[in-house]
């Protein structure tokens, strides 16, 4: 017999789109990774699969929970991370109400999203730093530092473990350079926060 | 020579699991033909097989596949193949000859929508039926239906060792969704894993006799070479597998090859009960409808439905007790798939006339979510 499912469980439901050759897939396999091998979540992960997977629209689905996950599927993500307009585009009406949007911000533009919304020039970000490839762990990064949905150490072991071998090093500086960039916009954030309270009271 | 066991976490999908899993179980030859979704078994075992010793080997077709790893199994190789629906269909022939000649061998069915080539490639479980009749001619099956990533590679080790115990070609029928997604699979120790092996031939070679049955009915199996004196064919065949066509010997021969299984279902036959104690409504389903099925289970409960599920491991031979037994105290049955009706005509058929039996079925091209399956429960009971 198996076991009942506790019912106050955590769970959320983590949908990342963008185009085929952004490493999207990658990003989801190391988050999903993370959050089973290293943080011992419960996690599943599935990838959009065919023509898209070589240049056109494409996603990665990954759940993260505190129980089995029965249904690897999400109709409705709690967090959206978008790094191509068309991806903006198909799956901007699914986000909770109360989900959170990270986008590529030269690359989207977030129209009529009603959600809260973190940007990041992640492409570019890359580019500058010599390698415009590893825009997704830069991404990467910046998800860890503004949603928490793993650790910061389980993500930097998977990124570690999964992507090619002799570039471990500069995408640990890549993660850490979204991570950096997380931080610092949730810092203004509470700092404008604490500020207007200020101003109220 | 690298280890055969990963003991250890991973984080793995549902076809690289199955192709550790063939591997613990022993298995060292494979011969298949690319087709999604079951391609990533090919090309993990590509790379794996040559790392303990074994021999990967891409044929030309689906046919030769089977053929190759039918001529494997006899050379002594726990042999395996994967493919998907249209493959499937290709292999068929060569299935029968293994199922005739009692070789043991693996063939995976990571499920794809069809009919024909249907849509590539997105999941279904329409090949149920096929994987009981899909050869000619009267014969039982053992097919197994994975639900997870982690039973991929514990489903594909028992499936060996029936293949191996019962001499035959054990089916296990996946699906595409099963078969690409990724989840925590924990491969235990090398010493945990229990692998059976056919059974060998004793006495004295030259008064051998091929299917000359043993106590549980399943003749012991000699590889070509070893100095026994073989003849296999898929011709009808006596003790000695020489071709002698009656009716006398067909009745012996098909009392052979379907009573080894008849007489062991009770080895044989896995279900999984949640939430049956006390449930009044029971779900039926495999694969990765089951796991809709049990998320289904927990929103029913949630609004007060004693809806329970039955997860069929074995697919056939079918669990046809466990079924009667809950029918007799269940207020109704709820069959759960990825095509129009097809377990469900056997759910139908054991559960009788007496309690209402119906199902949530899907042509293919997505799966069930457990909103529909539980807004189904509520018209249905």
């Amino acid at each position: 017999m198996l076991k009942e499912r506790n019912q106050d469980s955590m769970k959320k439901e983590i949908l990342i789109t963008g185009f085929g050759g952004q490493g999207i897939v990658m990003a989801g396999r190391i988050l999903g990774q993370a959050a089973s091998l290293e943080d011992h979540h419960e996690s599943t992960f599935v990838q959009s699969y065919g023509p898209e997977s070589r240049g056109g629209a494409c996603s990665a689905q990954v759940i993260i929970s505190n129980q089995v996950i029965h249904y690897p599927y999400i109709s409705r993500p709690d967090i959206l991370i978008c790094m191509s307009q068309a991806g903006y585009e198909k799956f901007i009406n699914t986000i909770k109400p109360d989900g959170m949007l990270l986008v590529e911000q030269d690359l989207i533009n977030p129209r009529n999203a009603e959600v809260e919304i973190f940007s990041i020039p992640a492409t570019r970000m890359a580019e500058e730093s010599g390698n415009k490839m590893m825009a997704n762990i830069i991404m990467l990064g910046f998800l860890t530092a503004v949603t928490e949905v793993v650790s910061l150490d389980a993500a930097l072991k998977t990124v570690t473990r999964l992507v090619p071998e002799g570039t471990e090093e500069k995408n640990i500086q890549a993660f850490n350079k979204g991570w950096d960039y997380g931080r610092a916009t949730l810092k203004g954030r509470e700092k404008k926060a604490a500020g207007q309270t200020g101003a109220i009271s | 020579m690298k280890a055969s066991v990963l003991t250890g976490q991973h984080y793995i999908s549902g076809d690289v699991a199955c192709a550790e899993g063939a591997l613990a179980a022993g298995c060292r030859f494979f011969a298949g033909y690319p087709i999604t979704p079951a391609t990533e078994i090919a090309e993990h075992v590509a790379k794996r097989l040559p790392e303990v010793g074994g021999t990967f080997i891409q044929m030309e077709d689906e046919i030769a596949a089977m053929a190759a790893v039918l001529g494997a199994s006899w050379a002594g190789k726990k042999s395996m193949t994967a493919t998907s629906g249209p493959g499937f269909s290709l292999m068929m022939e060569n299935i029968g000859l293994g199922i005739c000649t009692e070789t043991p061998c693996v063939v995976v069915n990571v499920q794809r929508t069809g009919p024909s080539t249907g849509l590539p490639t997105m999941g279904a479980q329409g090949d149920m039926m096929q994987a009981r009749w899909g050869a000619h001619g009267h014969y039982e099956i053992i097919a197994l239906a994975p639900s997870s990533p982690q039973e991929m590679f514990y489903l594909t080790i028992t499936a060996f060792n029936l293949s191996e115990t019962y001499r035959l070609p054990v089916l296990i029928m996946s699906d595409e969704i099963v078969g690409h997604m990724s989840e925590r699979v924990t491969i235990p120790p090398f010493k945990e894993i229990s692998t059976s092996s056919r059974p060998r031939p004793k006495g004295r070679k030259d008064r051998f006799k091929l299917y000359k049955p043993g106590p549980n009915g399943v003749a012991p199996m000699p590889s070509v070479g070893e100095g026994f004196r073989i003849h296999v064919t898929g011709l009808t065949h006596d003790e000695k597998g020489y071709p002698v066509l009656t009716a006398e010997t067909q009745e012996e021969m098909m009392a052979r090859i379907t009573g080894k299984i008849r007489k062991n279902l009770g080895d044989i036959i896995q279900t999984e009960g949640y939430r049956l104690d006390d449930a009044e409504v029971v779900l039926i389903s495999y694969g990765v409808s089951a796991r809709t099925s049990l998320a289904a289970v927990d929103l029913a409960r949630k609004h007060g439905v004693k809806a329970g599920l039955l997860r069929l491991i074995t697919i056939w031979p079918f669990p046809e007790d466990p079924i009667r037994r809950l029918a007799e105290r269940v207020k109704g049955f709820m069959t759960v798939e990825i095509n129009m009706g097809q377990i469900h005509l056997e759910v139908q058929r054991c559960v009788g006339r007496k309690t209402p039996a119906v199902l949530v079925g899907h042509p293919g091209g997505a799966i069930i979510s457990p909103d529909h399956v539980y807004e189904a429960l509520k018209e249905a009971f």
